[in-house]
């Protein structure tokens, strides 16, 4: 058992997060969240240059040849910063896509998204029909891996009908997918064990985010407890605003050890990694909820403007506890496999 | 980062498993066992035991009856016996607080004297810290040592001292300077509970148990030899068994919720009085999963806090929180055991392995070794660098 990152992984820790302290000033975050469609194909470039999305990636395919730990260190760093790039729709696709496919993809620069973990889509020969909601990294996706009752497919997103939706976490819009006989290249057969492992990763992958979240929003809370002064005195000063600083950052450091614990059972293939991955979700989803609401409390009443981005946290905070089952959800998977 | 044992530690792991089924007293562990009438004498036999096997003070220096151990099968040691719920050592304030203190700071004579026999369970220690007066403000203590020929006369009155009614030593402070500022005029003193002046008068607390006790010193001789680090430089040396108190026993503690979150799911599969099943409430399976997300965030965080120890010899922030976590999870954990029991909650079966008694018991946890709120301030102010509150 040794859960200490290595001189490497601190490395890579270090220039993610020199990368996205550099690149998402608070007022880029703000203009990219606030704009459109919230990502930025620039800074998303820069960041496929960087080797930021192929840190797993075998190094014959042009990847670092690195494991699931150092992905879950971008995850957390992406999520301290607030990254607002499609990193995790690449994230959700790779189990699903083998070596040569993944070089090509890869080498043709695409960006690409999951569909159908919910609910499969039907296949038909080549042709894919069925619906789905709640898709992530959609306006950056320009393809789509869908997963079906007859194994995994290509889909060309702008040969479907395909919308976002208002979300409440400008970074992280989610958008809906509707396919009707839509042409399809298929990539694999039927793997009863692929929505498995794509759900586990899902959830590994969040709470290392989660945990960023929660760490970022610590951060902001401490600096502005040091600092702000009233009755003549830094408010850092009062118990109960430190107290709750300390519950904040004790929140996130419980979350960081259970998200280290899922992803190196990740990287590791233990048969722990399902319930460790989910039990770490959301967990640190709360973490996140919580210090977020925290950070914002401590703050007063800047920390409750559009202006400060504490918001965005919180924002990022609400939108992980939501997605890829809720917490509710997952303590009762949870329980079901304590309990059998 | 690797969460699995490495070939060394699944050796290890192995060894102690096999040294358990082995070596646990005859009937240890099921319905039909009692506790023999003289229970610290059972203790001290299977502390003895534990000795002898090398199991007590695995990571002391060998040269003072430990084994030399690397941290991380101590931890594995702790694992493995809370998974055969053993029982504790006898020694467990010598073993945790005492002896490290002795070791970091104590004279070669002391070291000689003393570390053995607490590994033996020949010698059981106490601590006299708190005082009636003084408690989380513990350096305002006002039990006065003055100096006589070579060495001093100690009186005052010390309070919750566990094990104090059966120890044979204790780890004390009091004050040789009371000009001094408060932390500057305090001194460690290694008493013998068997001097004259010296009575030690049992507690009882919540549960009816009588747990720790009141010490009362008037002119207790103490040696100079028995001065541990420099006279009225004791709180330095004080804050170095408050660090081992807190930080060393992660696993021991960790050990303990591990057994009662097992106890937790056989409550919660069995059969009540009243002809339901726990498991079939969804607010119950509900609850079954936070805390086993509270038991798995301690585990990696005292594995972390372990590991950061072996690679730089420091520990990390995480060190500081581990107590604090624990004993609050260790009582949402109890008080969900005890909701568990329906009507049967109110009924008081006694015997240490009730929900009623853990759940009462619980309540110390977040007052001794430093408060709830204590530990919050410091990982406030010294982990975190914001401002001191007084």
């Amino acid at each position: 058992m040794d859960l200490t990152y290595t001189a490497e992984q601190e490395l890579l820790r270090k220039t993610v997060r020199q990368f996205v302290t550099d690149r998402v000033t608070p007022e880029r975050l703000a203009e990219i969240a606030d704009g459109p469609d919230g990502w930025d194909p620039g800074l998303w470039k820069e960041t496929v240059e960087l080797g930021l999305t192929s840190v797993s990636l075998p190094e014959e395919l042009g990847g670092a040849g690195l494991g699931f730990v150092e992905e879950a260190i971008v995850a957390e760093e992406f999520g301290r910063g607030l990254f607002p790039g499609p990193w995790l729709g690449s994230v959700l696709a790779r189990p699903a896509l083998t070596g040569h496919v993944l070089q090509a993809v890869a080498a043709e620069r695409h960006v690409t998204t999951l569909v159908g973990l919910t609910a499969p889509l039907v296949a038909e020969g080549s042709a894919v029909t069925g619906r789905a909601d709640h898709v992530v990294d959609l306006a950056a996706a320009d393809l789509l891996v869908v997963l079906t009752g007859e194994g995994v497919f290509f889909v060309d997103r702008d040969e479907t009908d395909w919308r976002l939706l208002p979300t409440v976490d400008g970074t992280r819009r989610l958008g809906q997918v509707a396919l009707e006989s839509t042409p399809a290249a298929r990539v694999s057969g039927p793997d009863p064990r692929l929505a498995q492992q794509i759900r586990t990763r899902a959830h590994a992958a969040l709470a290392a985010e989660a945990v960023g979240v929660a760490s970022g929003a610590v951060e902001f809370a401490v600096e502005y407890a040091k600092e702000r002064q009233q009755f003549g005195r830094p408010i850092g000063s009062f118990q109960a605003v430190s107290h709750q600083v300390a519950d904040a950052f004790m929140d996130a450091e419980l979350a960081r050890s259970l998200a280290m614990w899922a992803a190196a059972a990740v990287d590791a293939g233990d048969t722990t990694a399902p319930l460790a991955a989910a039990t770490a979700k959301w967990f640190a989803a709360e973490a996140a909820m919580r210090a977020t609401e925290r950070a914002i409390q401590v703050h007063g009443g800047i920390g409750f403007t559009w202006e400060h981005p504490l918001h965005r946290f919180y924002k990022r905070a609400l939108w992980i506890a939501s997605q890829f089952g809720t917490g509710a959800e997952l303590r009762a998977r949870a329980a079901a496999s304590l309990l059998r | 980062m690797n969460v699995q044992d490495g070939p060394a530690e699944a050796e290890f792991r192995a060894g102690v498993r096999a040294w358990l089924a082995e070596n646990l007293p005859p009937g240890w562990g099921t319905p039909e066992w009692r506790w023999p009438e003289d229970r610290v004498g059972f203790l001290k036999d299977w502390s003895r035991r534990l000795y002898d096997g090398g199991y007590a003070g695995l990571a002391w220096p060998e040269a003072y009856g430990g084994r030399g151990a690397p941290l991380p099968l101590q931890a594995i040691a702790y694992e493995e016996f809370a998974r055969a719920d053993a029982p504790d050592h006898v020694g467990l304030i010598g073993i945790g607080m005492a002896g490290p203190t002795i070791i970091s700071a104590g004279t070669d004579e002391q070291k000689a004297r003393y570390l053995r026999k607490i590994l033996t369970g020949e010698e059981v220690w106490c601590q006299g810290f708190s005082e009636p007066g003084a408690g989380s403000d513990l350096a305002s203590l006002q039990t006065r040592a003055v100096p006589d020929g070579d060495g001093f006369r100690i009186t005052g009155q010390k309070v919750w001292s566990s094990f104090a009614h059966i120890a044979d030593r204790c780890i004390l402070l009091a004050r040789t300077d009371p000009a001094a500022p408060k932390h500057d005029g305090i001194t460690y003193f290694l008493v013998d509970m068997h001097a004259d002046g010296v009575e030690a008068r049992p507690l009882r607390h919540m549960t009816g148990d009588a747990e720790f006790n009141e010490i009362f010193l008037d002119d207790v001789y103490v040696p100079r030899e028995d001065v541990v680090g420099e006279v009225n430089r004791g709180w330095q040396v004080a804050i170095t068994t408050l660090l081992h108190e807190r930080g060393s026993t992660a696993f021991f503690l960790l050990g303990r919720l591990d057994v009662r979150f097992r106890r937790l799911l056989q409550t919660v599969r069995s059969l009540r009085t009243d002809g339901r099943v726990a498991a079939d409430d969804p607010l119950v399976r509900e609850a079954v999963a936070r805390a086993y997300a509270d038991l798995q965030a301690l585990r990696f965080t005292s594995w972390r806090a372990l590991s950061d120890m072996v690679r730089s010899g420091m520990p990390g922030p995480e060190g500081s929180i581990i107590k604090l976590q624990w004993s609050e999870a260790n009582q949402r954990l109890t008080r969900l055991g005890l909701d568990l029991l329906g009507p049967d909650a109110a009924l008081w079966p006694g015997g240490h392995d009730s929900w009623q008694w853990q759940q009462l018991r619980s309540h110390g946890n977040t007052i001794e070794a430093g408060t709830s709120e204590v530990l919050r301030s410091i990982v406030a102010e010294r982990v975190l660098g914001l401002p001191r509150s007084r």
